[in-house]
């Protein structure tokens, strides 16, 4: 039997009173595309940041390759790479100088900095601007460019959390051509978020749908739909997670909105 | 090392096209220099304590190290705020590696701004004692902007907004240069302000330097020098330890 690359075990993560991740359990084995969908707030970035160590569980088992993320990390950290949901350029960095940047510190072999940074630049069209202060780049370019980084070097395991939120659909298929390469040549295993549900139905092989921090339901498209007697993924995710839209508030228990958030209820009162 | 060498090169670049950074930090201890030096360097003479700028020098030098160690440390919270510390954070480098790569470019950036400030110091007439001391006395500049980088990217790591920064500032730091003998001497002050400068380890640091520039000294090389390098132990490991916990 395969033994799973992403492994959750019972995690449980809350902030303060919020309980952000409810008992999770999910196995995402080697090669796969695996989507993990949910409303805002469900518990999704969490679960993410909990996996690549930027939290650490309140309870339960992480394991990455093996490596427990919570005793482990510097072993979890070699496993992985990952594309932020939330901006993490360095603004007074030129958009060259920051793929160089992170082509050194995630130790891409030197002989193939120039030639990656090359080719994944003018992948994204960024490549004229190579020279540019990110301080001068619009939300979109920094967008492709977080996204020409994220795949710089060529890790076992690969995060994208929420990657096209904000995209044109170019650029959203240039990712997904470029990750699904990836994936079929280097059998590399892609864990993503998204809120495009047409996007998970495409390239996911298997999907898990999280809410209010449990998850409803996991399989593929397939098994969802029949499992809800539905026609499409959409209607299958309506259906699990109902048509209420959520609170803003909860949006991405972000360690630091969250503990802000609580702060700010208290001093309302 | 690859992976030190790039986290300083950031610092440093960063640093470098910043100017306003550049000029805010070098001009609070030049103003600092020239208002005490000379507004203060009459009554001093006549208090029979010699030459006031000479006195001072050591301090401002220690203000400079002190206030960019610990604004540096700002620079941490900027990178949690802005998010680009998460691209630190989950590179597959020991913690302690991407702590020691961001810790060196602040110590850089303060050693630059320390030999600046004594460069200004020198042309407004400050004289060193014994220019054979000077090698000595960049030593332990070296060394106190190490501690003082850490001290301050340990404090940074704890709070995660920019008012609480500004309070560690308020009630921390400023007292903790006032009440140290970095402006005035111990000799003759009321107890309340001896006592409380013997328990500062700046007044340690001030007084290192003040031995190897201008051969004053008031508590003595050795302690001096045993406080400062039981000061960087512990502002390391307090970094360290602050740093490995931050979550994001």
């Amino acid at each position: 039997m395969v033994k799973p690359i992403i492994e959750a075990r019972d995690v449980v993560k809350t902030f303060g009173t919020i309980q952000a991740v409810d008992h999770v359990s999910f196995e995402v084995y080697p090669g796969e595309i695996f989507a993990f969908l949910g409303p805002n707030g469900a518990g999704k970035s969490t679960t993410i940041k909990m996996l690549t160590t930027m939290l650490r569980p309140t309870s339960g088992k992480l394991l990455l390759n093996g490596h427990d993320v919570a005793k482990d990390q510097a072993a979890a950290r070699k496993s992985f790479g990952i594309v932020f949901q939330d901006p993490a350029l360095e603004e007074e960095l030129t958009a060259y100088e920051n793929m160089l940047f992170h082509a050194v510190l995630y130790g891409v072999p030197k002989g193939q900095h120039t030639t990656r940074i090359e080719e994944l630049m003018k992948l994204v069209d960024l490549w004229e601007r190579r020279d540019s202060l990110v301080r001068t780049y619009s939300g979109g370019m920094r967008r492709r460019l977080e996204i020409a980084r994220g795949l710089l070097h060529h890790p076992q395991i690969l995060f994208l959390d929420e990657p096209t939120l904000g995209l044109d659909t170019q650029t959203r298929n240039v990712l997904w051509n470029y990750v699904n390469k990836l994936n079929k040549e280097e059998g590399m295993t892609i864990f993503f978020t998204t809120h495009y549900l047409d996007e998970a139905e495409q390239v996911a092989e298997r999907i898990a749908i999280i809410d209010h921090g449990k998850i409803v339901a996991e399989g593929t498209t397939k098994q969802l739909t029949a499992k809800t007697k539905t026609k499409s993924l959409e209607k299958a995710y309506l259906k699990l997670t109902g048509e209420g839209i959520r609170d803003e508030i909860s949006e991405d228990f972000d360690g630091l909105n969250v503990r802000s958030a609580l702060r700010n209820q208290r001093l309302r009162g | 090392m690859d992976e030190i060498y790039i986290l300083w090169w950031r610092q440093m670049k960063r640093y470098l096209r910043t100017r306003s950074r550049i000029f805010g930090s070098i001009g609070q201890p030049i103003l600092f220099l020239l208002a005490l030096g000379y507004g203060l360097g009459a009554v001093f003479e006549r208090a029979g304590q010699g030459d006031y700028l000479q006195f001072l020098v050591p301090g401002i030098i220690l203000q400079t190290l002190l206030f960019s160690g610990v604004f540096w440390g700002i620079q941490i919270l900027f990178d949690k705020r802005f998010g680009f510390l998460k691209e630190m954070l989950v590179a597959p480098v020991p913690r302690v590696k991407v702590l020691l790569g961001n810790a060196l470019g602040g110590t850089t950036i303060s050693i630059i701004q320390a030999v600046v400030v004594f460069i200004v110091a020198a042309a407004f007439g400050f004289r060193p004692e014994n220019w054979s001391m000077l090698p000595v006395a960049f030593l332990i500049i070296v060394v106190l902007s190490l501690t003082l980088a850490s001290f301050g990217a340990g404090l940074a790591s704890m709070v995660d907004d920019f008012q609480g920064f500004q309070a560690i500032n308020n009630f921390l730091i400023f007292p903790l240069f006032f009440l140290s003998s970095a402006l005035y001497p111990l000799s003759n002050v009321p107890d309340v302000l001896r006592i409380l400068a013997s328990i500062n380890p700046l007044s340690y640091a001030v007084d290192a330097l003040r031995y190897t520039m201008i051969h004053q000294t008031h508590f003595g090389l050795g302690l001096d020098l045993a406080v400062i390098g039981s000061a960087l132990v512990v502002s390391v490991l307090f970094a360290v330890n602050r740093f490995n916990r931050i979550q994001i």
